[in-house]
């Protein structure tokens, strides 16, 4: 990040100017992301500190976060075993179709959670592509942990991938010729001399991943049939809290997943400070 | 086809084994279930299509979700800009804070915004109450919570390419006595059109598409307030798969159209300015 | 940190955390998707379900229940939720499973009796506290200035209820086009439409907007114990509808999971003395009120209903009328 010049400089604008701009940031900020999350939080506390911990006593809330800890840990190594392929193939080689490859990854970042749900109702559910097949075999896809975990992995799928790529991309193959031509194997330069290079925005990506994972609701919403105890995320759980009247407890159950947007969101900036250089050159497409 | 080349030649190994992989992982979460989508709208028939998308209540929704998203990324496009201005150039106390807020909207899971929102715009909530006209169920209201997810997309592509902004051009223009302003909306700015354009089709993308932080805080009256999402979710509960297919089918080819011009742009950037 | 520590700790991230979900003991289950008010009732009756299987035949049974609007509840029914019982909101959506599925058969409302309905309920005003708008019948609610909260008809059970009870005080005025006319007078007032009744009551209650909610009869006493009686009234229409909410097992698969028989005496015991208490507590209008205590039942209020059956020809016809796509309520919408 650069630093700000000093105040009187040609190459800057007048210190009102500036004061105006920094306030008028700070203004829509505060509107747009720091009221949400502090109303998260009142909400939370609304009647002490005692009912906000009473809210985790609900043993299905308890078995939400143990599924939803779940999900996430079969969702987010898929995606980190995708996005590392993926961003191989795309950044160290050159290929007719990259942009429409690219374009299809992205996808679903940009497909409505609502859809991402419901084209594996269409495929696995009862009246779906192979809902006849499924039952015929009693194997249940929606409405179970797998359909869950497909969910996840669809709304989720790109995060790894889209930050490892343009990094890749910037850091060029001359390094790994190097080793290959020291007579490393291919695995061994991949392990030693790329995934080096890239660990920070790995853990950035998988982070990121993970919170997606963790919270997400549309998709999830779709496929869960929201049986209490079962099939039920937090995200979900919070919803049916919120639902029961029970709103302290659902900003309680909220402000957990809040709070672990909040962790992502230091350990990133702790990882920015200490390795920006790294960092931010995956954000320069 | 001799002269046809699928890929340059490389000395490093792993490209089929990496590109098959993610062609295969791709088409098993993404490309066949979203193939289902289009696949079941087509069993309608383009004429039956065309009469779901023409019918008003769709078309009032659909027009909604659009509109709403593109008046939302641009005022993200607005604020996103001088957002990222500020925290690149200026040091100022809690800028570090403000910075790492911003993708707050990314890991906040979206039913905690929506209700966060609603209880802050309702009619007895923080702003709501503050407010002569309601925010909360109408229009307004999910104009605010499409900004919300949308934000950090702008301030993020935005935020690189104005680090790297040669600050020597800029020197060059004051010294030949340009005023800050010239310089920095005839120098400065005309840069960060490809990256703010960017910043723009993503929040765009991810708006028309959003569900749990807007379905809170929108009144889903039919033709004011109701938006596409939600009319596919109301399809579906009615048992009417094809109906909501169809719409779902017409979302998915605007969000890849959006996606692709992104891409090709981003790449005929990256080829222009010569790097990777 | 060191590389080696830095992908340790990667992995340590990722494949981390191997808690199962816990569904270890062998018992039985048995899932009830019931639609969105019932929630507390059932929290009560599964309860007393499994004790009183318990007693019976010393087996174990655990009741996992699912609430929702009542139109998504069935599809998800249809799309492949393993459900032993279904008890909805109304008859149309257990009709839709039956053919959508063949789970279930087509003269299923006849295997239990009162139409399979255990319950029944009405609808009714929920008003802001001194009824500060003067809201006393149907026709206060088309007045200007008032705002009424109902959910989405399409998608919400209750909705459809509200809908009709209105429809019935509209044709009381002057046949079906009165009727029409009447309604979609009401909906310009409708200020939002919650996919689900509990979203509705949310709106109204705890985010204030609204002078009067069309409300189950059963939630709007709900309401009084969730929020406080000091904050709403319950207001009598002039005419409202029996709301039957029917209740009946899916053949398919509880014959599937071996469940069949603690799946019937799960709705066996809803008309029984038990379940009837249970019922009438949760403020339901039990079908055989002399079995349920007496000051639960004296709460409830006579009132002139019209039915279903009677008066809009069954489930079938006024579905399709009403909330098929161009029905009288697509035609509210409509642009003129």
């Amino acid at each position: 990040m650069a630093d700000a010049a000093p105040p009187s400089s040609p190459t800057s604008e007048s210190p009102a100017a500036r004061l105006a701009l920094i306030a008028v940031a700070v203004i829509f900020l505060g509107f747009f992301l720091f009221l949400p999350l502090i109303a998260v939080f009142t909400e939370a506390l609304r009647n002490g500190v005692g009912a906000y911990l009473a809210a985790f006593d609900d043993p299905d809330t308890i078995s939400a976060i143990k599924l939803t800890v779940l999900v996430a840990a079969i969702a987010v190594p898929l995606n980190l075993v995708f996005g590392l392929a993926a961003s191989w193939a795309i950044a160290k080689f050159e290929f007719k179709g990259k942009s429409l490859l690219l374009t299809l990854i992205d996808l679903p970042f940009s497909v409505s959670p609502v859809v991402s749900g419901m084209c594996y109702v269409l495929l696995f559910g009862g009246q779906g592509y192979f809902g006849k097949w499924l039952q015929s075999h009693d194997l249940q896809i929606i409405f179970a942990l797998p359909g869950i975990v497909l969910a996840t992995v669809f709304v989720t799928f790109p995060f790894v991938a889209r930050e490892l790529i343009p990094l890749m991309q910037e850091q060029g193959t001359s390094e790994e010729e190097a080793a290959l031509s020291l007579g490393a194997r291919g695995f061994r330069t991949f392990w030693s001399v790329t995934l080096p290079n890239v660990r920070w925005a790995l853990l950035y990506g998988v982070l990121l991943c993970n919170a997606r994972a963790m919270g997400e609701f549309g998709a999830v919403s779709v496929v869960s049939g929201h049986l209490r105890g079962l099939t039920n995320t937090v995200p979900l759980q919070v919803e049916i809290l919120y639902n029961d009247y029970n709103f302290v407890a659902a900003f309680a159950v909220a402000s957990v997943l809040a709070g672990l947007g909040l962790v992502t969101l230091a350990i990133k900036t702790g990882l920015e400070w200490r390795y920006g250089d790294e960092i931010s050159a995956a954000h320069r497409r | 086809m001799s002269q046809f080349r699928f890929r340059s030649p490389s000395a490093l190994p792993g490209f089929g084994i990496a590109y098959g992989f993610t062609w295969i992982w791709l088409s098993v979460i993404v490309l066949i279930p979203l193939g289902a989508v289009v696949l079941w709208a087509a069993s309608l028939g383009p004429a039956q299509i065309y009469a779901i998308a023409s019918r008003p209540q769709t078309f009032a929704a659909l027009r909604l979700s659009f509109g709403l998203s593109l008046a939302a990324a641009a005022l993200n496009a607005v604020f996103g800009l001088i957002v990222a201005w500020v925290l690149t150039r200026y040091s100022f106390p809690g800028r570090r804070l403000l910075d790492a807020a911003v993708d707050l909207p990314f890991a906040l899971p979206t039913a905690v915004a929506g209700i966060a929102l609603a209880a802050i715009y309702a009619p007895n909530g923080w702003v709501g109450s503050l407010v002569p006209f309601r925010i909360a169920y109408t229009p307004l209201g999910i104009f605010v919570a499409l900004v919300f997810i949308g934000l950090p997309f702008v301030v993020r592509t935005l935020q690189p390419v104005l680090a790297d902004v040669d600050r020597e051009l800029e020197e060059a223009s004051a010294t030949l006595g340009a005023r800050r302003a010239t310089t920095v909306f005839r120098i400065v700015l005309p840069t960060l059109v490809p990256p703010l354009l960017t910043g723009f089709a993503l929040a765009f993308a991810r708006a028309v598409g959003e569900y749990g932080s807007v379905i809170f805080i929108a009144g889903n009256i039919p033709g004011v307030s109701e938006i596409a999402p939600l009319l596919i979710i109301t399809r579906l509960e009615q048992f009417d798969y094809a109906g909501a297919t169809a719409v779902a089918t017409i979302m998915l080819a605007l969000s890849f159209v959006v996606l692709l011009i992104v891409n090709l742009t981003e790449a005929w950037t990256r080829r222009r300015l010569g790097r990777g | 940190m060191n590389r080696r520590t830095a992908i340790a700790f990667l992995a340590a991230l990722s494949f981390a955390a191997p808690v199962c979900a816990g569904q270890a003991v062998a018992q039985t289950r048995l899932t009830n998707v019931s639609y969105d008010p019932t929630r507390e009732l059932y929290k009560d009756f599964n309860a007393a379900f499994e004790k009183s299987w318990k007693a019976e035949t010393g087996e174990d049974v655990r009741v996992q229940a699912s609430h929702g609007g009542s139109g998504k509840q069935a599809r998800s029914v249809i799309d492949g939720l393993n459900a032993d019982v279904v008890t909805l909101a109304l008859a149309a959506d257990i009709d839709a499973i039956a053919s959508a599925t063949g789970k279930i058969p087509a003269d299923w409302q006849k295997r239990l009796p009162h139409n399979s309905s255990p319950y029944t309920s009405t609808i009714v005003f929920l008003v802001r506290k001194g009824n500060p708008k003067g809201i006393k019948d149907w026709g206060d609610l088309v007045k200007p200035g008032v705002q009424v909260i109902t959910p989405n008809p399409k998608t919400s059970g209750g909705a459809r209820w509200n809908y009709l009870a209105a429809w019935a005080y509209g044709r009381q005025q002057g046949g079906d086009d009165k009727a029409k006319e009447y309604i979609s007078a009401l909906f310009k007032n409708v200020p939002v439409l919650d996919s689900g009744a509990r979203g509705s009551t949310t709106t109204f209650a705890q985010r204030g907007l609204g002078d009067v909610l069309l409300a189950w009869e059963n939630e709007a006493f709900l309401s009084f114990k969730e929020f406080g009686e000091d904050k709403f009234e319950i207001v009598y229409p002039s005419i409202s509808i029996l709301a039957e909410p029917p209740v009946t097992v899916v053949d398919g698969n509880v014959d599937k999971n071996g469940t069949r028989k603690a799946a019937e005496a799960y709705l066996n015991l809803l008309y029984s003395k038990e379940g009837q208490t249970i019922a009438a507590r949760n403020f339901y209008r039990p079908v055989s009120p002399e079995l349920a205590d007496k000051a639960d039942v004296a709460r409830f209020k006579d009132l002139k209903l019209v039915t279903i059956d009677a008066d809009f020809g069954g489930w079938k016809k006024a579905q399709a009328e009403h909330f098929g796509d161009g029905g009288t309520f697509d035609q509210i919408y409509q642009p003129k």
